[in-house]
C-alpha cells in the first residue's frame, strides 16, 4: 500500500521539478521587457483571422461538424450524380407505396412510391438555400440598422432600437404566419416577393423577422468600437465618418455577426420546417420538395409505422442543426478567445 | 517673430452633466511656435487634455466650448467636420496613452499609416507603401519593410508607440500633441520613445505639444512649460527658469514632491483638487495654499509676468518659494 504512494510522490515531485525548470529556462517572450531587443527576428505574420481560424479547427465538436456538414453539402449540391430518382420519379411503377429501407431505395419510399433518399438530398438543398439566403438577407439588414443606430446615437438610435423591440415583441410563429396571410393577399408585391407559396417569399418572411438579433448585437458592437482609441486615433487623423465605419467599425465587429449568422442559417431550416409542418410552408415547384414536406409527412406515417418516413427526414434536420450549432459554437470560441465557455 | 502653429485664446470647455456644468477648462491662452516643445503639466482632472481633445475637436457633442483655437490660422472651435478633417492628421496630430488600444487589432501595421496617407495625400498604392516602411525607419523600428506587414498584437509596448507616432507624422504635420505617450510603457522604452520624438522635431520641425504629469518627462523634452491646475494655466515658464525657481506655490508643490535619493519623506500638498462643478471663487489653488492670504480668493487671477516666468499668484514676490516646508 505504501509503494503506490510514494511512486506517486515521486511523480509529482519529478513534475514540479522539471516545471519550475522551465519556467526558469524560458521567460515568455510578451514579459522579455521589450520586444525591440528581440526585433529583426524573422517570423510569419498572422492576422486575427487565421489566428481565429486556428483556434476554430482546435474546437473539436465544430472541426467534426465542419467536415460532417462539407460532405453533405455536396453530396446535396451534387444531386443530378448522387440522387438514384427524380423528385416525381417512382421507384417501382406497379408495386410502389410504402418500401421498407432495401436496395433499390436506401431509405425506403413514401405513399407515392418515391425514393426518400432522392428526396432528402433535393429536400436539403432546398431548405439550405433558404436558410442561408435569409441568414445572409436578416444579417444586411440588421448590420444595416445596428450600425446605423450605434454610429447616429440620440433620438434615431432610440427609435431604430424602439421598433427592433416591437418585432422582437412578436412570437416568431405566428407573426410569420400573419404576416404570410398579409403580404401574400398584396398582389401588387408578387413580383418582388413571389407567391405565398413561393421560396423567395418565405426568405423574405424570415428575413424581415430576423434582423434584430443582429441589428442588436452590431449596435452594441459600434457602441463599444466607436469609444475605443484607435477610432479616437482614426478620428484625429482626419479620417471621414465612412472610412471609420468600413475600415474600423465593420472588421472588428465581424466575428460575433458571422456567429450570429451561422445560428440563423439553422434558424431558418428549422422554421421552414416548423412552418411546413403546420401547412404554412412553402410548396417548390415541380421536380423539387423541402426538407419542411417531409417532415410534415412523417407525421401521418409513424402512425402506420413507416418509421423510415420518420427517421430519416428529422434525423437529417437534427443532424444539420446540430452541426450548425455546433459550428457557430467554434466560431464563437475563435473569435472570442477570452470568452473561454468552460471547454 | 513667425506665426504659432497653434495659438489658443482664451479657451473653454463646460461639459454639461446631470450634476451641472463642470467647468473643465476656464480660459487658456497658450501660443506654439513652428518646431517648438511645450510641455503641459497638471495633475489628472486639470483640463491639460481636454483642452488639446478640444483642439481636435475629439469632445463629445454634450462638450461646450468656447473662445478660439487657431492651427495654423485655421479656426477649428465650432469648425464643421469637413474643415476639420483638413486640419487633423494634416496639420496637427495627436498620439495616445496607450498605444495597443489606438491601433486597429486588424489590419496590418503598414495599411493602417497608408490609410492615413491616403486620407490627406494623392499617392499610389506602392507610393504609399514605400512611405509607410519609411515612416517606420524613422520611428526607429528594424526591418520595417516585414513589420508594416504585421498586425498591432505582434508588436511590443514600445513598438506600437513607434507606430503610432509613425501614423501621427504620416503628413507631415506642423504640430504633433503627445497626450502621455510614455506613461503605459517601461522607463527604458519611455526614453527611447522621447529620442524618437525630439529626432521627429529636430529633423522634421515639428512643434510638439506633450501632455503630461511627469516633470521627469518634461524636462527631457521641452523647452516651455505650462503648469495647469483646476482648468488654468498657473504658471509658464522656460523649463530651466521652471525648475529653478518656481514662482507659483502649485509648481513648488509638485517639485518639492518628486521623489528623490537621499531624501527622508516626500511632502505632498495637502488636501485634494477642487470640484469643478463650482470651484473656489478666486484663485482655485488657495484651499491648498500655505501662503493663501484673504485676497487670494477674491478674484481669479491673471498670468503676470515674474523674472522669466509667468504665473499666476497675486501673492508673488511677497512670499518665498523653493525652501523646503
Amino acid at each position: 500500500m505504501t509503494e503506490p504512494i510514494d511512486t506517486r510522490i515521486e511523480e509529482v515531485r519529478t513534475e514540479l521539478l522539471s516545471e519550475v525548470a522551465l519556467g526558469v529556462g524560458e521567460t515568455p517572450p510578451d514579459e522579455v521587457g521589450d520586444l525591440d531587443a528581440r526585433e529583426g527576428i524573422s517570423r510569419t505574420s498572422r492576422s486575427p483571422l487565421q489566428l481565429a481560424w486556428r483556434r476554430y479547427w482546435r474546437h473539436r465538436g465544430a472541426a467534426v461538424s465542419t467536415v460532417i456538414l462539407a460532405i453533405m453539402l455536396l453530396v446535396v449540391l451534387a444531386t443530378p450524380l448522387t440522387a438514384r430518382y427524380g423528385v416525381t420519379e417512382a421507384v417501382r411503377p406497379s408495386q410502389n407505396q410504402f418500401l421498407p429501407p432495401q436496395d433499390v431505395a436506401w431509405f425506403g419510399t413514401n405513399q407515392l412510391g418515391r425514393d426518400v433518399y432522392s428526396l432528402l438530398l433535393v429536400g436539403v438543398r432546398t431548405s439550405l438555400f433558404i436558410g442561408v439566403a435569409s441568414a445572409i438577407l436578416s444579417t444586411v439588414i440588421g448590420t444595416a440598422v445596428g450600425s446605423f443606430a450605434g454610429l447616429r446615437g440620440g433620438a434615431f438610435d432610440n427609435v431604430m432600437m424602439r421598433v427592433t423591440d416591437l418585432f422582437l415583441a412578436f412570437p416568431f410563429l405566428v407573426a410569420i404566419v400573419i404576416a404570410r396571410q398579409l403580404l401574400g393577399g398584396l398582389s401588387f408585391l408578387d413580383p418582388i416577393i413571389g407567391e405565398r407559396t413561393s421560396i423567395r417569399f418565405i426568405i423574405v418572411l424570415f428575413a424581415i423577422f430576423g434582423w434584430m438579433i443582429v441589428a442588436r448585437l452590431v449596435r452594441g458592437q459600434v457602441l463599444a468600437l466607436k469609444e475605443r482609441e484607435f477610432v479616437e486615433a482614426s478620428r484625429a487623423a482626419g479620417a471621414s465618418d465612412l472610412r471609420i465605419v468600413v475600415a474600423h467599425l465593420l472588421p472588428n465587429s465581424i466575428g460575433p455577426v458571422i456567429v450570429a449568422l451561422t445560428l440563423s442559417v439553422i434558424a431558418a431550416v428549422v422554421g421552414e420546417s416548423t412552418l411546413s409542418f403546420f401547412g404554412f410552408g412553402p410548396q417548390p415547384g415541380a421536380g423539387s420538395i423541402s426538407l419542411g414536406q417531409l417532415v410534415q409527412g412523417a407525421g401521418a406515417a409513424a402512425r402506420q409505422g413507416n418509421w423510415w418516413l420518420v427517421v430519416f427526414p428529422c434525423g437529417a434536420l437534427v443532424l444539420l442543426a446540430v452541426c450548425i450549432n455546433f459550428i457557430g459554437d467554434g466560431l464563437r470560441d475563435a473569435f472570442d478567445p477570452k470568452m473561454d465557455g468552460g471547454h | 517673430m513667425v506665426d504659432p502653429v497653434l495659438s489658443l485664446r482664451d479657451l473653454r470647455v463646460t461639459f454639461n452633466t446631470p450634476n451641472g456644468d463642470v467647468l473643465a477648462v476656464r480660459g487658456i491662452d497658450l501660443d506654439v511656435h513652428p518646431g517648438e516643445a511645450v510641455g503641459i503639466v497638471g495633475e489628472s482632472g486639470s483640463g491639460k487634455t481636454v483642452t488639446f481633445l478640444a483642439t481636435m475637436g475629439l469632445l463629445p457633442k454634450r462638450a461646450a466650448i468656447t473662445g478660439s483655437a487657431r492651427v495654423m490660422g485655421t479656426e477649428v472651435v465650432r469648425a464643421s467636420r469637413k474643415a476639420l478633417n483638413k486640419v487633423r492628421g494634416q496639420q496637427i496630430s495627436m498620439i495616445f496613452q496607450d498605444p495597443l488600444s489606438a491601433l486597429n487589432p486588424v489590419h496590418r501595421v503598414g495599411d493602417q499609416i497608408v490609410e492615413m496617407l491616403d486620407a490627406h495625400q494623392s499617392l499610389t498604392r506602392r507610393a504609399a507603401e514605400r512611405r509607410a516602411v519609411n515612416l517606420l525607419d524613422v520611428v526607429g523600428i528594424p526591418q520595417p519593410d516585414q513589420r508594416a506587414r504585421q498586425y498591432p498584437h505582434e508588436f511590443s509596448g514600445g513598438m506600437r508607440q513607434r507606430a503610432m507616432i509613425a501614423i501621427a507624422i504620416a503628413n507631415d504635420p506642423k504640430v504633433l500633441i503627445a497626450d502621455e505617450p510614455t506613461t503605459a510603457l517601461d522607463v527604458t522604452v519611455q526614453a527611447q520613445i522621447l529620442d524618437v520624438l525630439q529626432r521627429i522635431r529636430a529633423e522634421m520641425g515639428t512643434a510638439i505639444v506633450m501632455i503630461t504629469h511627469d516633470l521627469g518627462v518634461v524636462a527631457r523634452i521641452a523647452d516651455r512649460v505650462a503648469v495647469m491646475y483646476a482648468g488654468r494655466v498657473v504658471e509658464m515658464a522656460d523649463v530651466h527658469s521652471l525648475y529653478a525657481q518656481p514662482t507659483h506655490p502649485y509648481t513648488d508643490g509638485l517639485l518639492q514632491s518628486i521623489p528623490r535619493i537621499g531624501l527622508d519623506r516626500l511632502v505632498p500638498i495637502p488636501g485634494s483638487p477642487p470640484n469643478m462643478l463650482q470651484p473656489p471663487p478666486g484663485c482655485a489653488f488657495a484651499p491648498r495654499c500655505r501662503f493663501a492670504e484673504p485676497v487670494c480668493r477674491q478674484a481669479l487671477p491673471e498670468l503676470i509676468p515674474f523674472r522669466d516666468s509667468q504665473t499666476a499668484c497675486v501673492r508673488i514676490g511677497e512670499i518665498e518659494l523653493g525652501v523646503p516646508v
